[in-house]
C-alpha cells in the first residue's frame, strides 16, 4: 500500500539557521509513525514543514498530491490535522468555540455533530467544560482539546507535536491510549513527534530517529526499541 | 529597519578619527563661511535649518538610538520657544540668557513624561506623545495663563543686536550664534551617542532584557534619555524664537510634531548627521510645498513617510552611507548590522500574546 | 442645576457613543495586528466626505449612508492589502510611520478634493438645535440609537456567527487559526474593512454636530484612544464602555472643572492616568491560563 505521507529530501530552517538537512520519511496508510529525537533535533520543524507553517525545500506528498508549496490553511483542507507543540489552544475562547473552530472547514453539520459526540466519548471532560474559557483548563485537558480540535478537521493524517510535554505520567498514558484507539477506530494515520521515546514506540508501527536534522535510523517500532544505542540514549536502559 | 553600514561599537574606542575631524572641520568652515556670502533671507533660512536640526537631533537620540517613539516632540519645541519668549517679552531677559532656562524647562517636562514612559511599551508612548501633540495648542491658549503666554495672539520679542560692535549684520550674528549653540548641541549628542551611554541606549533599544540582566537600569536610562531628547528639542525651540521673534499657539500644533518626525525619518532615524538633513528638509520643503497648495505639505509628508518606511528605512544618511563611506569622513552612528530599531513590546497581554504566536 | 447635570450626562452619553464606535474600530485593529491605527479618524472623515458627496448628488440620506459605509469597508480592505500586510512583521516604528503617513495623506486628500471650508452636514433625525425634553437633541438621540444598534449588531456577529468566530480566532492566535483552515490574511482584511465601516458610521453620525472639515475627527480620535485605553486596548467590550465613560467624563469635566477650552487635555490626562495606574485598562486582562 502506498504511503499516505511521503517526504523526500526535506530541507528547512529559520532564517539563516538550517535545521533539517535533507530528510526522507513516510507515514503508512492507517499506521502510526513516531519521529524521535532529542531537543533541537528538528522534530517540530519537520511537522511545521509538513503542515505548511514554514517553507521547506524538497518534496512532500499527501496521497498523490504534492503539498510542499501549499499554505497551511489549504493543507488542512486536504485532510491534515495538526496538534502543535504547546497545544495552540485559543485561550480566550470557550471550549465550545475551540471545537467549532476545528470544524471550521466542514459544511456537513450532522456529521460534525456526530463527530463531536464521538470525541466526547474519548474525552468526556470536554463535555463538562464546554462553556468554560479554554485558558482555565489544565494542561492535560488542553491537550485533549487540541486533539479534539484537530480531529474535527476530519483528517486523514493527524500530526502531534510532543503531546506528552508538561503533563503528568498518568494523564499522558491515558492520552496515548486514546490516540491508539483513534488510529484503530477512526482509521486516522498518525505522525507523532516525541522526546519521550518509550511512550511513542508503544503505539507506533514505524519509527524514525532524528539527530541534528538528519535521519539516523528508520525501521519498525519493535526493532528500533530493541536497538542498543536507542535503548541507551533514549530509553534509559 | 535594517542597517547595512555603521561603526561597529567595539572598534570605536571613543577617540575621534582623523577623517572624522577633517570632515567636521570642513563642515564647520563651510557653515561659518556661509554667514558672509548668504543674503539676509537665506541667512534666516540657514538659522532655522540649524534650529530644526537640533530639534530632530532630540528625536534621533530618543527614537533612533534608544528606540522610543515620540509623536509629540513639538511640545518640547513649544516649551523651549515659549520659555524663551516669556523671559524676553515679559521679563526683559537678554536672548542668550534664555537658552539655559529653555533647556532646563524642556528637560524637566521631558523627565516627567519619561516617568510613564517606563511603564509603557513603544506603542503606548507613541499614543501618549500623540495625545500631547494634539493637546498642546489648547494648553497654550488657555485663558488662565494668558497674562504669561499672550493667549491666542502670542508674544513678540525684540530682534537681537550684534554685540561688541562686530562688523556683522543682526542676521549674520543671529545665524552665527545659532550655529555656535547648534554645534554645541550636536557635539553633546555625538559624544553621548558614541560613548558608554550611547551604547547602553542602543542595548536597551535592541535587547532590553539582556541589557537589564547586564546591570543597566532600564528605567533610569529611558527617563534620562527622554529628558536629554526633550532638552535638545527645547533648545531648538528657543533658538527659533530668537530668530523669528514671535510665538503663537497655533504654530505648535500636531503638524509640528509630525514635521520633526518626518525630518527624523528623512534624515535617517539613528544617524546624528542625518539630523542635519532632517533640519534642512524641515526648513526647505514645507515652504515650497505651501506654495503649491494647502494640502501639499501633508500629502508630501504622508508620501515620504510611507515611501521611506517601505523603500529607504535608513533615510538619506543611511542611503548615502551605503553608497560609500568616503564622503567627507562622516558616518552615521548606530549599531553594527543588522539593525532593527526595536521598540519595547507593549506590556501585559500583548507580550503574552506575541509569545503565544510563536 | 440637576437638569444641567442630567443634560451633561445625556449629552456625554451621546458623544460617548461616537467615541465608543471609534474605540471599537481601534481595538479591532489592535487585536489583530498589535498596531494602533492612528489614521482611523481620517478614514472616518473620508467616509463622511464620500457620504456628503453622494447626498449632494441627489441620493436620499440612507441610501448615501449605506453606499458610503460600503465604500468605507472596501477602503479598509484595500488599506490592509496594500499598506498593512507588508508591515505585519515590520518593527513598530515602521508601522507607526506608515499609519501617520496614511493619516497625513488622507487629510491632505480631503482638503484637496473638498477644500478646508467647514461644511454643515445634514441629519436625518431632525437637527441639532431643537432640544427634546430638555435633555437631548433629536439628532443626538438618533445617532446614539444608530450607534447602539450597530454595536449590538457587531457583538452578535462576533459572538454568534462562524465568520465572526474565525475573525476573533485569527486575531487571538493566527497560527492555530491557520491549522483550523482559517484564511488568516482574509480575516485580517475583513477586520480592517469592518473597522473602517464602523469608523465611517461614527463620522457620518457626528458630522451634523461638529461640522465637517478635514480635521473633524482629530479630537474625537484622541477621545477614542482614551476610551480604548481606559477600557482595555485589547478588549472590545472595554473599548465601548471606555468610550461612553470618556464621553461623560469629558462633558462633566468640561462643564464643571476645566472649562471647554481644555477639554482635549482631559483626554490626555485620562490616557496618562490609565497608563500610570492600570495600563491594561478596566477590562483588559492577561488571559487566565494554567500551564
Amino acid at each position: 500500500m502506498p504511503a499516505l505521507l511521503e517526504a523526500r529530501g526535506l530541507h528547512a530552517g529559520y532564517g539563516q539557521t538550517k535545521v533539517l538537512h535533507g530528510i526522507d520519511f513516510a507515514v503508512e496508510q492507517g499506521g502510526v509513525t513516531a519521529l524521535l529525537g532529542a531537543n533541537g533535533a528538528g522534530k517540530t520543524t519537520t511537522l511545521r514543514a509538513v503542515c505548511g507553517l514554514i517553507r521547506a525545500q524538497g518534496e512532500i506528498r499527501l496521497g498523490t498530491d504534492r503539498i510542499d508549496r501549499l499554505a497551511a490553511e489549504e493543507i488542512v483542507r486536504r485532510g491534515v490535522g495538526h496538534v502543535p507543540d504547546g497545544r495552540g489552544t485559543f485561550l480566550e475562547l470557550t471550549v465550545e468555540e475551540n471545537l467549532r473552530l476545528g470544524a471550521y472547514t466542514r459544511k456537513d453539520r450532522a456529521a460534525v455533530a456526530a463527530d463531536v459526540e464521538r470525541i466526547f466519548g474519548y474525552f468526556p471532560v470536554l463535555r463538562q467544560r464546554l462553556r468554560q474559557q479554554a485558558g482555565t483548563l489544565s494542561g492535560g485537558e488542553q491537550q485533549m482539546l487540541a486533539i479534539a480540535r484537530a480531529l474535527l478537521v476530519k483528517p486523514r493524517l493527524l500530526l502531534l507535536d510532543e503531546p506528552s510535554f508538561g503533563l503528568a505520567p498518568l494523564i499522558v498514558q491515558g492520552i496515548f491510549a486514546i490516540l491508539r484507539r483513534i488510529n484503530v477506530e477512526e482509521g486516522v494515520s498518525i505522525l507523532v513527534v516525541e522526546q519521550n521515546a518509550s511512550l511513542a514506540l508503544d503505539i507506533a508501527d514505524h519509527a524514525y530517529l532524528l539527530e541534528t536534522g538528519h535521519i539516523v535510523m528508520a525501521g519498525g517500532a519493535a526493532e528500533i526499541r530493541r536497538d542498543e544505542s536507542v535503548r541507551r540514549s533514549y530509553l534509559g536502559y | 529597519m535594517r542597517g547595512d553600514s555603521t561603526i561597529p561599537p567595539t572598534t570605536d574606542d571613543g577617540r575621534v578619527t582623523a577623517r572624522q575631524m577633517a570632515g567636521i572641520s570642513v563642515g564647520m568652515v563651510v557653515m561659518v563661511g556661509l554667514a558672509f556670502v548668504a543674503s539676509p533671507y537665506h541667512l534666516f533660512q540657514l538659522t532655522m535649518l540649524v534650529a530644526y536640526a537640533c530639534a530632530v537631533l532630540g528625536l534621533t537620540i530618543l527614537t533612533g538610538i534608544n528606540g522610543q517613539i515620540s509623536l509629540g516632540h513639538g511640545a518640547f519645541f513649544a516649551i523651549g520657544s515659549y520659555a524663551s519668549a516669556i523671559l524676553m517679552a515679559n521679563y526683559d531677559w537678554p536672548y542668550w540668557a534664555t537658552i539655559p532656562p529653555a533647556a532646563v524647562a524642556s528637560a524637566v517636562v521631558g523627565f516627567l513624561i519619561g516617568f510613564p514612559a517606563l511603564r509603557l511599551g513603544g506603542l503606548y508612548l507613541a499614543l501618549t506623545t500623540f495625545s500631547l501633540a494634539v493637546a498642546v495648542p489648547q494648553i497654550l491658549k488657555v485663558n488662565a495663563l494668558e497674562g504669561l503666554t499672550g493667549g491666542v495672539q502670542g508674544l513678540t520679542t525684540d530682534k537681537p543686536d550684534t554685540p561688541f560692535g562686530l562688523p556683522l549684520s543682526s542676521d549674520q550674528w543671529i545665524y552665527l550664534f545659532t550655529l555656535a549653540i547648534g554645534a554645541l548641541v550636536f557635539l553633546l549628542g555625538w559624544n553621548l551617542a558614541r560613548g558608554r551611554t550611547g551604547r547602553a541606549m542602543m542595548a536597551v533599544r535592541d535587547h532590553p532584557v539582556a541589557a537589564e540582566a547586564m546591570g543597566i537600569n532600564l528605567a533610569a536610562l529611558k527617563t534620562r534619555t527622554f529628558a536629554v531628547s526633550a532638552m535638545f528639542t527645547g533648545i531648538a525651540g528657543a533658538l527659533s524664537t530668537i530668530a523669528v521673534q514671535f510665538v503663537a499657539p497655533d504654530s505648535f500644533n500636531f503638524l509640528l510634531s509630525i514635521t520633526i518626525f518626518v525630518g527624523l525619518v528623512v534624515g535617517g532615524v539613528d544617524s546624528i548627521i542625518g539630523a542635519l538633513f532632517g533640519g534642512a528638509f524641515i526648513e526647505l520643503v514645507p515652504n515650497i510645498a505651501n506654495d503649491i497648495s494647502k494640502a501639499a505639505p501633508g500629502a508630501i509628508y504622508g508620501l515620504i513617510l510611507i515611501g521611506f518606511m517601505f523603500l529607504m528605512p535608513r533615510g538619506v544618511a543611511g542611503a548615502l552611507a551605503g553608497l560609500g563611506r568616503r564622503i567627507a569622513g562622516w558616518r552615521p552612528i548606530a549599531e553594527a548590522a543588522p539593525v532593527a530599531v526595536k521598540v519595547d513590546p507593549a506590556p501585559d497581554s500583548a507580550a503574552a500574546r506575541s509569545a503565544q504566536r510563536q | 442645576m440637576m437638569i444641567g447635570l442630567a443634560h451633561q450626562i445625556t449629552s456625554g452619553i451621546a458623544n460617548g457613543s461616537i467615541y465608543a464606535a471609534v474605540a471599537l474600530a481601534l481595538v479591532m485593529i489592535y487585536q489583530s495586528t498589535h498596531h494602533l491605527n492612528f489614521a482611523q479618524g481620517e478614514m472616518a472623515t473620508l467616509s463622511t466626505y464620500m457620504c456628503l458627496t453622494l447626498i449632494n448628488a441627489g441620493l436620499p440620506y440612507w441610501g448615501a449612508f449605506a453606499l458610503a459605509v460600503a465604500a468605507s469597508f472596501v477602503m479598509g480592505l484595500l488599506t490592509e492589502r496594500i499598506l498593512m500586510r507588508p508591515m505585519l512583521n515590520a518593527p513598530p516604528l515602521s508601522a507607526v510611520g506608515v499609519f501617520i503617513g496614511l493619516l497625513l495623506l488622507i487629510n491632505a486628500f480631503d482638503g484637496w478634493v473638498w477644500d478646508y471650508v467647514i461644511k454643515p452636514f445634514p441629519s436625518p433625525f431632525g437637527g441639532s438645535n431643537a432640544v427634546l425634553g430638555g435633555f437631548i437633541s433629536p439628532h443626538e438621540l438618533g445617532e446614539t440609537a444608530v450607534t447602539l444598534v450597530m454595536l449590538v449588531a457587531i457583538y452578535l456577529f462576533f459572538r454568534h456567527t462562524t465568520l465572526g468566530l474565525a475573525m476573533r480566532a485569527a486575531a487571538y492566535n493566527p497560527v492555530s487559526s491557520r491549522l483550523c483552515g482559517v484564511r488568516v490574511n482574509r480575516m485580517l482584511g475583513l477586520g480592517w474593512g469592518l473597522a473602517a465601516a464602523i469608523g465611517g458610521i461614527a463620522g457620518i453620525m457626528v458630522a451634523p454636530i461638529v461640522f465637517l472639515d478635514p480635521n473633524m475627527m482629530g479630537g474625537i480620535l484622541l477621545y477614542a484612544f482614551a476610551g480604548a485605553l481606559l477600557g482595555g486596548i485589547d478588549n472590545a467590550l472595554g473599548a465601548v464602555i471606555g468610550g461612553f465613560t470618556v464621553g461623560v467624563v469629558e462633558n462633566l469635566f468640561g462643564a464643571y472643572v476645566v472649562g471647554t477650552e481644555l477639554k482635549l487635555t482631559v483626554a490626555l490626562i485620562i490616557i496618562v492616568a490609565v497608563l500610570l495606574v492600570k495600563p491594561a485598562g478596566l477590562l483588559g486582562r492577561t488571559v487566565q491560563t494554567r500551564v
